[in-house]
């Protein structure tokens, strides 16, 4: 943020100072949305976000929470425009905190333009569809959720589960088909021991100068990660529509952002909505999630995924909730899967990638690959049916068919979803695998695949015609 | 006018002309403003704020201050700064050359916008392309308001109309000859008045009509689930409550692609960029199966995406309100689409809570309910000024947060609609489409459409209804018991019913919105499909009666019935008998 020009005023009445906020009073030429500096008698300086001026009063956001602040002796500048950071591939490689200050011993980031935190809002019509896959090297995401080069997909968790091992995963091991690929990575409120197994798992793509790591830790301000993310869109903005890379934008823990969200608004007095949270939730996640995209017309692209824990493995939370409604799809992790002792935990019914049939099949991915996927999901939905109605009457009770499914379903859990953390699957190895563990299923429950490839796959015919269940029942 | 494009008009020097000095602002928050009040300024005027001339509407005067919110980014707007009253309302922009453009909330056309949408991206004017105009009427002819001067030709196969606006008429004093003339063009003069190509009209006044009428004809939607069980009439009001995932947007996308409607009007309101984009790039690939023309020549589209500046979206539903009833007042049926109406509510909860309105539930405005009836009431079927018969029926999107289908948006809604349309999460999760609950759905113009249709040459059209949502209501009762006991212990009708229920769900009322056949369904074709699967129903009933093990019936192959929405055509309703008499004849005559 060097290269933010302050005013030549510093302005000195500060009357109220309560949480986060403080309000300036005698200000003049200040507008809505400027940048702030703020300068302790100590000389240390905190920074903050004008949320409101009134007449001559200015009520400020302090990104580093007002703690230890005497009002007589503060000294307070404002830049005359919204916060803006350098942009430009100097990011790359880097480690920042949540405000994009280097925490790794280097220089500040320099950058060869300046950009505004918030974003402007991409023109519909210059959008352009996504289409191509960002393969991440987890077998079930590549397969089941297709996550495609401009879509912003969410993994849905909840405390407990390996939610940031599974984004840490993603983070260093996807890739764009050969073509310049960055990820940026956005922790919001992580513990210590979290940030330093990111910083570990991604060292090998920092490296390679692939990576920009913003971290925000758990005893960092809390306001501040209102900005985290907003400073990753931004970079990787830059990187994805000028610098021509695909970039990966992986944003976590969205809940703890939700938090700081929600504490600025309380402390502002402003009506709360559901559950607390203010009730432009929607509109301010909306204006992150939205920042993925294509643009026509220029190379590169931003792939955003969220990570979110769901409180009390509750999908109606709010944050959760208006996520969905915001993105195109979601990964939900399950509990269940988890404690079988199967990574990641990926609740495949429960998924879904609304832009894969977009971004997989012929030419994209593999010609078979969307029969696979739809005749997997299929097969997995009798799966579970079988298994709660073996869980009234007994496995005994059920019919050949059905038992079956009780196989496959521990096929599909061991045999494809299964996979080491550290270990990147390829999609022809994927792929294979389905195809594996869908022939444990005689030919009349593949319904989904076309004859060609059931003959080519040479799928058996049913052991015995007798004993099938009407599918549906 | 009081439009925000960059109109000539809009700088006329206007009552901020005169010799009072321009009123301040006073205080920023967000997209609320507010400035001094130095007289003329009425409620609900446009007000330009700042040097950037970020527009506004006037939301409240109260003692010496005007509250504004502001309908773009008010970042770097300072106390100090003039704002500009332009005396004028929100207005918007009607003519011909609005369909197949994309706009956004204060339909400003997004072609000139610019990559990125900030404070200033439609700066510039493109030049408006000529259209050509024929005369309707001569000089010297004595016409009222909202007759036709004459006709302006569209892209597409929509005949766009030139009417003497609403409160003036009279003598033809003069009228332009057949040729081409840019939009905005003076082309008659009558009663003392000029008669442009383009309109303007203030987007929360409705536009009036001569009288409203009850129309029994449907909108045939395309969708068999809506045309079967829970039809809508032209005019009608539709609520669309969904959760996410439940396929709610492609449902909308489908209406608008595929229902028999003369102009569809779309608004996106608050929804995603990324699908903003697909159904304007569908619009212009996709050919309008009953004209051959593109379906973008039919279609007005307002996108204002999530991230764009959230008072816009307030203002969009009354945006393509107007429009809508703009074409409407040519004698055209419209239908409206608004995806989705719980954003738009959130705008206005917003607002309310930077005003520090009292907050009635869930800190929506106590004036929620109203608002939400107000608009659904821009819908109807009416005799226009002018004397012809238009309609515009709303269709509007509901994102129920959690589901909660008690949350007051859906309450509220469900109250002012004739219909309504629920998707089901527990369908859309089984990977049935359109998830729309036959349970929890409704259609209180079912009744009058049956008459319609029974008058029209389809006499079975309300029995075939009611046949079919009682052999789902039959088989919705009997799976719990299924889950419970097992097939196996119900009796032979049971079992029938419950086989029934899977016919009519899986060959009559899933449909695919990605099958090049069956994205769409004529009216007839629905009917021979769920005479198809009646007929069929009614044969293994007959064939258990008559002593054939139900297990044979059941092992039956219904395949062709099954298959025949994927191997027909859209329109082919003759083939459907065919695949129908194999099932049968399959079956066997009951002993």
């Amino acid at each position: 943020m060097s290269a933010t020009v302050w005013g030549d005023i510093e302005f000195t009445a500060v009357r109220e100072l309560r949480g986060p906020l403080a309000v300036v009073d005698g200000v003049s030429g200040v507008g809505w949305d400027e940048f702030a500096r703020i300068t302790l008698p100590s000389g240390e300086r905190r920074h903050g976000l004008v949320l409101e001026v009134d007449r001559d009063l200015v009520l400020v956001q302090i990104l580093e929470d007002t703690w230890g602040m005497d009002p007589d002796g503060l000294r307070v500048a404002f830049a005359g425009e919204p916060l803006h950071i350098p942009v430009g591939s100097g990011w790359l490689g880097r480690v920042c905190n949540g405000r994009g200050d280097p925490i790794d011993g280097g220089p500040p980031v320099f950058g060869r333009a300046r950009a505004p935190v918030g974003g402007t809002p991409l023109n519909p019509l210059h959008r352009q569809p996504p289409s191509e896959p960002v393969l991440t090297g987890v077998g079930a995401v590549d397969a089941l959720t297709t996550l495609v080069r401009g879509q912003k997909l969410p993994v849905f968790s909840a405390a407990g589960l390996p939610h940031l091992e599974l984004a840490a995963q993603i983070a260093a091991q996807s890739t764009a088909g050969g073509e310049a690929f960055s990820v940026v990575f956005a922790g919001m409120g992580l513990t210590h021991p979290e940030a330093a197994f990111v910083r570990d798992a991604l060292d090998e793509r920092s490296a390679a100068g692939e990576l920009v790591l913003l971290l925000n830790t758990a005893d960092d301000p809390v306001i501040e990660r209102l900005l985290t993310p907003r400073i990753a869109l931004t970079v990787a903005e830059d990187l994805a529509f000028t610098g021509g890379r695909h970039v990966l934008v992986v944003m976590t823990d969205m809940t703890s952002y939700a938090e700081a969200l929600r504490e600025v608004s309380a402390e502002r007095g402003e009506i709360p909505a559901r559950r607390a949270y203010p009730g432009y939730l929607y509109s301010d996640l909306a204006s992150l999630y939205e920042r993925c995209g294509r643009i026509r017309g220029r190379p590169g692209s931003v792939t955003v995924l969220p990570v979110l824990t769901m409180p009390a493995y509750d999908i109606t939370h709010p944050v959760p909730d208006l996520t969905g409604y915001i993105t195109e799809g979601q990964i939900v992790l399950s509990r269940r899967t988890h404690a079988l002792g199967v990574h990641p935990p990926v609740d495949a019914l429960s998924s879904l990638s609304r832009l894969m049939r977009r971004g997989a099949g012929p030419g994209r991915t593999r010609a078979d690959h969307l029969p696979v996927a739809a005749q997997l999901l299929a097969s997995l939905a009798r799966a579970r049916q079988v298994r709660e109605l073996a869980d009234l009457v007994g496995e005994d009770a059920l019919s050949q068919a059905d038992r079956g499914y009780l196989a496959f379903d521990e096929a599909f859990l061991r045999d494809f979803v299964d996979q080491p953390r550290d270990r990147m699957r390829r999609l022809e190895d994927t792929l294979e695998r389905a195809w594996r563990v869908l022939l444990t299923l005689p030919r009349s429950q593949l319904t989904m695949l076309p004859d060609e490839l059931l003959d080519a796959r040479g799928a058996r015919e049913d052991p015995a015609a007798g004993g099938v269940r009407e599918a549906g029942g | 006018m009081g439009t925000v494009s960059p109109d000539p008009g809009a700088s006329r020097s206007g009552p901020c002309g005169g010799d009072f000095p321009l009123p301040r602002i006073l205080r920023v928050a967000g997209p609320l403003v507010e400035t001094e009040h130095r007289g003329a300024t009425a409620m609900n005027d446009l007000v330009l704020l700042g040097r950037a001339a970020v527009p506004g509407e006037v939301v409240s005067v109260r003692n010496d201050v005007v509250t504004i919110q502001a309908y773009e980014y008010t970042g770097g707007l300072v106390p100090g700064d003039p704002a500009r009253p332009l005396g004028e309302p929100l207005s918007a922009r009607l003519g011909p050359g609005l369909l197949g453009g994309v706009f956004d909330g204060l339909l400003r056309p997004l072609s000139e916008g610019g990559e990125r949408l900030g404070a200033g991206s439609f700066g510039g004017r493109s030049a408006e392309r000529g259209r050509p105009f024929t005369p309707a009427v001569s000089a010297g002819a004595r016409i009222g308001e909202g007759a036709a001067v004459g006709e302006v030709r569209t892209g597409g196969p929509v005949r766009a109309q030139v009417l003497v606006p609403p409160g003036r008429g009279g003598v033809v004093e003069w009228v332009a000859k057949e040729g081409v003339y840019a939009q905005d063009t003076a082309v008659a003069r009558v009663g003392g008045h000029e008669v442009r190509i383009t309109d303007s009209w203030p987007v929360r006044r409705p536009r009036p009509v001569r009288e409203r009428v009850d129309d029994p004809e449907p909108l045939n939607t395309g969708q068999r689930a809506i045309d079967l069980l829970f039809p809508v009439a032209r005019g009608g009001t539709v609520a669309v409550p969904g959760g996410f995932g439940t396929g709610k947007t492609v449902l909308l996308q489908q209406i608008a692609k595929w229902s028999d409607a003369d102009v569809i009007v779309y608004v996106g309101c608050g929804e995603r960029g990324n699908e903003m984009a697909d159904v304007i790039s569908d619009f212009a690939e996709l050919e309008d199966p009953r004209t051959g023309g593109r379906l973008a020549d039919r279609t007005v589209t307002v996108a204002n995406t999530s991230n764009m500046p959230m008072m816009a979206r307030e203002a969009s539903i009354h945006t393509g309100a107007t429009v809508a009833e703009y074409f409407r007042d040519m004698g055209l049926h419209v239908v409206l689409i608004a995806d989705s109406t719980s954003r738009w509510a959130e705008a206005l909860r917003e607002f309310a809570s930077r005003t520090g309105a009292l907050p009635a539930e869930e800190g929506y405005p106590a004036g929620l309910a109203s608002e939400i009836a107000a608009f659904y009431e821009r819908a109807g079927s009416v005799i226009t000024l002018g004397g012809t018969r238009g309609s515009v029926t709303v269709i509007g999107a509901v994102s129920p947060p959690g589901g909660d289908m008690t949350e007051p948006v859906t309450a509220h809604t469900e109250r002012f609609v004739r219909c309504r349309w629920s998707l089901d999460r527990d369908l859309a999760y089984a990977r049935h489409y359109p998830a729309i609950s036959w349970a929890g759905s409704f259609s209180r113009d079912a009744v009058s459409v049956g008459a319609h249709r029974r008058a029209s040459g389809d006499p079975a059209w309300a029995e075939r209804r009611s046949r079919i949502a009682l052999l789902l209501a039959e088989a919705d009762r009997l799976a719990d018991l299924v889950d419970l006991v097992g097939i196996t212990a119900l009796p032979a009708q049971e079992r029938i019913s419950v086989l029934a229920g899977r016919l009519v769900r899986e060959g009559v009322l899933q449909q695919s919105a990605l099958s090049p056949r069956d994205a769409h369904c004529g009216a007839d074709r629905t009917a021979a499909l769920a005479d198809a699967v009646l007929a069929v129903v009614e044969r293994c009933r007959a064939l258990v009666a008559s002593g054939v093990p139900v297990e044979t019936v059941e092992e039956a192959d219904f395949g062709p019935v099954l298959r025949a929405r994927e191997q027909t055509g859209p329109l082919d309703a003759a083939a459907v008998p065919e695949l129908r008499d194999v099932v049968l004849s399959g079956l066997g005559e009951p002993r």
